[in-house]
């Protein structure tokens, strides 16, 4: 039998031997703990929490050692993993406002009330390669300031607010669509948009971002606020009438205060996007709501110029990395029954063009 | 694997399916979004399929999965183990001994029965996506009936090639209505779908969407009244059972390029063979 | 006129008004339309005259106002507060819009003859043979060389594209066509054939139609009635020839004058 396939059962036992065998690498090299991806590659630990859509420092470093390091391999091992767990219920929305903040800053002011905190960052570092960190990482431990932090942190656009010089963002109470729940259907409100953009692979979301500050649907955006840090998630219970705090998250948001002329329904005044995301991402919190921004041109009556950040249907599409990675991929699979069919086609029509063309050159 | 419910999905998620498995036999040919879960494989490897196959199967089941018309394909040999180990049914390579078939770009020869229901893998469900991106547009032209592009593809082919271009996914209209797309199978399986006695569900996961040809349905492939649909293979017998009404793989068989032609349908195949049907280059030319 | 013998207009008009963030696309106008007749519009860029024309073909939403087509089916019906599937219906079959790019009304990756075949697929025709006769037939009729019906459109001339264009609207004989600056963009005897052509084909198809311009002299050749619009305003309105040889509003005297000295 020539189908090339065959005993496809035994080879594919065999790959995924080598597969564990590549992933642990050289055996007299230390094999990497779960604890140390988690605290020393922690911002991969971020992405793929965020991208996989589940709060989970250890399963996350789990699925990117066992993932060898790819990360969107990672992010897919944990929505999998995520699809089968049960829902016991909804937390109440976290308050950011409440957030113990390890970095806050803005762009449109100078000071403010909670002050400019830089926190944790590579801006300013001076990205030259540290060979000391190949002999040996310890650092001295970091200074930290006396004063302890005020425990409500006011957000920038609230100031703007006060003066109305910003569009109102009236508090909500509907349940937003659950995008893992329910099929995407278009048109989508912007809770769902934000939802698949706070889930949406880093690296889109980042292009279509720069792609509206070089002109593609422009929208003037000033970092309002950055922030990172910690907030309660809180949980209604039923049986006690109350709710309490089942835990904290990391999180990072994103305010961006945008210029806008003003339309048909709205006077001028500054507009809001925004982003908001598991762990420290500033990066995709950032580009988060410069798209989120790009997307409401319709409610906000301006008008549509064809930019592929202001078309929601091309962008919540092409947003997830594990759709696109899967049907990217699945070219790789037999095709040869199409193949077989092209093939087919293609040796009847030439046969046709040469069965005609010998025709026509003796009726010349 | 223990850990998991029955064919993998909870109940739950089973019985949403199921209901827009309900709907799509309800409303033949139309595409019913669903809200299609992350699987352990990845989107465009058969999700959809292996969810509607979830959703229907049950533990007297007999489950036969093939992949370009084989059982021993890699995909295909890895959804049958996933079904093996997360719902323990009995699994067959023979068609006539299969209760449920999934299957990726072709329909069995053997012909089925109403006691069986085949299964689509689907990647991209819809027939109109490659004339109009927008999945709002096509949505509406679909509920308009606004096919008139469907057929200006094909009047082009006609002009340019002096016939239909279209060699698999090839567009059929259900029972006078919707216009579906019946997923990569060559279109020397399109007569298959008319009026089968089977149940035919399509599903993909990516797309989250679910349809349905429900037994004996009209299934037409789009074409002109002057130059009528043709269903086509290589002109050859099987080089191994000598069938000639099998669809084909053609396969090369050495450096100087000679190739043979075996059943795409390795079940068919092994089938006639075992009954003594021979080819040209069958092993033991006696 | 026609006027006389019909007793409902085509289309019916009124108070239809478009802006855009406060600033004014077109605001108030009201006209009637009778079966044969063509309407002129004219006006400086930013008059609103393609604001007008988008919001009488359905392609804009206007804000207020009623677009009453007397329908073969049902008689008159307001097109704005038509359901979305009636009025694609109508676009595909009782109306046709000639763009001024040609780009715009055309498939360009599809040949000349499936450009002119797609109407007539649209509403249920699935002979190969005859949808390539009767796209032959109009090529024809356009004047371009029925040997070209497998050519893409990107391949023809301007003036080409643009008649190519009419054949595809008027195949299925539509009956009322909405043309946004048809001649723009094209040379000077390149406009006078197409302008040529057009007349032909709306006297032998008795069409209605409604042409957006700016340029006076397609509507003295084509229209019957003028509306002269500013600043999203009809100013004046009358008989073609009465307007352009009489006109009373000081904005239409300028128009007027200004093509004289040209």
């Amino acid at each position: 039998m020539y189908v090339a396939v065959k005993g496809g059962e035994r080879a594919i036992e065999n790959a995924h031997a080598w597969l564990a065998e590549e992933r642990r690498g050289d055996r007299d090299i230390a094999e990497l703990s779960i604890a140390q991806i988690r605290e020393q590659l922690k911002l991969a630990v971020d992405r793929v929490m965020a991208e996989g859509s589940l709060y989970d420092p250890d399963l996350a470093a789990l699925a990117i050692k066992q993932a060898r390091g790819d990360l969107i391999e990672a992010i897919f091992l944990i929505r999998a993993y995520r699809t089968t767990l049960p829902r016991f219920g909804a937390s109440r929305p976290v308050s950011t406002g409440a957030m113990a903040c390890d970095r806050r800053i803005s762009a449109t002011f100078k000071d403010l009330p909670g002050g400019q905190v830089l926190g944790p960052t590579f801006d300013y570092t001076h990205r030259l390669l540290d060979f000391k960190l190949a002999a040996d990482g310890e650092v001295p431990e970091a200074p930290r300031a006396a004063k302890a932090q005020p425990a409500e942190m006011p957000h920038v656009t609230g100031f703007l607010n006060r003066e109305g010089l910003i569009e109102e963002a009236p508090a909500e109470d509907t349940t937003p669509p659950d995008l893992t729940r329910e099929p995407l259907e278009i048109p989508a409100g912007r809770a769902l948009r934000l939802q698949a953009l706070a889930r949406a692979d880093e690296g889109f979301t980042l292009g279509l971002a720069y792609s509206t500050q070089r002109g593609y649907a422009r929208n003037h955006a000033f970092v309002g606020e950055l922030r990172i840090g910690t907030v309660a998630v809180e949980m209604d219970i039923p049986e006690l009438g109350f709710a309490i705090e089942i835990g904290e998250l990391t999180l990072t948001e994103c305010e961006t205060v945008n210029q806008f002329k003003g339309s048909k329904t709205e006077p001028p005044q500054f507009t809001r996007g925004y982003g908001l995301v598991f762990g420290q991402s500033e990066r995709k919190a950032i580009s988060m709501a410069l798209v989120d921004r790009a997307l409401r041109w319709e409610e906000l009556g301006e008008d549509f110029i064809g930019a592929p950040a202001q078309d929601a249907e091309f962008v919540l599409y092409h947003a997830d990395n594990i759709q696109a990675t899967g049907f990217l991929e699945h070219i790789k699979l037999p095709h040869y029954v199409d193949f077989q069919a092209e093939l087919e086609l293609v040796r009847k029509m030439r046969s046709e063009v040469t069965d005609a063309n010998p025709a026509r050159e003796a009726a010349e | 694997m223990n850990d998991y419910n029955f064919a993998y999905l909870d109940e739950q998620t089973k019985r949403m399916i199921r209901r827009a498995i309900l709907k799509g036999l309800a409303i033949p040919g139309y595409q019913v979004p669903f809200a299609s879960r992350e699987m352990p494989m990845p989107y465009g490897w058969g999700t959809g399929g292996v969810q509607v196959s979830a959703a229907i199967l049950t533990p007297g089941d007999t489950f036969k999965v093939i992949d370009q018309g084989a059982d021993d394909t890699t995909n295909a040999v890895s959804i049958r183990k996933f079904f093996e180990r997360t719902a323990g049914v009995a699994t067959t390579e023979h068609t006539g001994e299969a209760t449920v078939i999934q299957t990726r770009h072709r329909i069995p020869e053997t012909p089925l029965t109403e006691d069986q229901i085949l299964v689509f893998q689907v990647p991209i469900p819809e027939p109109l996506r490659f004339l109009e991106p927008r999945e709002s547009e096509t949505r509406k032209m679909h509920s308009l009936e606004e096919y008139g592009l469907m057929h200006v593809k094909l009047y082009e082919d006609i002009s340019r090639h002096g016939h239909i271009a279209t060699s698999y996914a090839y567009p059929v209209r259900v029972e006078g209505r919707y216009v579906m797309d019946p997923s990569p199978i060559p279109k020397f399986d399109n007569p298959k779908l008319d009026r089968s006695p089977a149940i035919q569900l399509f599903g993909a996961g990516r797309e989250q969407r679910i349809y349905a040809i429900p037994p004996y349905t009209r299934v037409v492939s789009l074409d002109f009244e002057d130059h009528p649909f043709e269903a086509s293979k290589a002109d050859h017998p099987c080089d191994l059972c000598g069938a000639e009404d099998s669809y084909l793989d053609e396969v090369i068989i050495d450096d100087a390029g000679n190739r043979m032609f075996v059943c795409s349908d390795s079940d068919y195949c092994a089938s006639r063979q075992a009954q003594g049907h021979r080819g040209r280059l069958s092993p033991e030319v006696a | 006129m026609m006027k006389d013998d019909a007793q409902t207009p085509l289309l019916r008009v009124r108070g239809l008004t478009k802006t855009y963030g406060g600033r004014i696309g077109c605001a108030d106008i009201s006209f009637d339309l009778w079966p044969g007749e063509v309407l002129g519009v004219v006006g400086e860029s930013g008059s609103g005259k393609s604001t007008l024309l988008g919001a009488l073909a359905g392609h804009l939403a206007p804000d207020r106002g009623e677009v009453i087509f007397d329908t073969r089916a049902e008689g008159p019906r307001d097109t704005v507060t038509m359901s979305e599937p009636e009025r694609r219906m109508l676009a595909r079959t009782d109306w046709a819009f000639v763009h001024q790019n040609p780009r715009d009304g055309l498939r360009m990756n599809v040949s000349a003859g499936g450009n002119v075949g797609e109407r007539l697929m649209a509403v249920g025709a699935r002979h190969y043979g005859n949808i390539r006769a009767t796209a032959t037939d109009w090529l024809g009729r356009v004047e371009i060389d029925p040997a070209r019906i497998d050519d893409r459109p990107q391949a023809f001339s301007g003036g080409m594209q643009q008649r190519l264009q009419i054949a595809r609207n008027l195949v299925t004989g539509p009956r009322l066509v909405f043309m946004d600056e048809p001649t723009g963009g094209l040379d000077v005897s390149v406009q006078a054939r197409l302008l040529d052509l057009l007349r032909g084909l709306v006297r032998d198809m008795g069409l209605s139609a409604i042409v957006v311009t700016h340029d006076l002299a397609v509507v003295r050749l084509l229209a019957d009635r003028l509306m002269v619009m500013k600043s999203g305003r009809v100013v004046e309105a009358g008989l073609t020839d009465q307007v352009l040889d009489d006109p009373q509003h000081a904005y239409t005297q300028l128009l007027v004058s200004s093509v004289l000295q040209v």
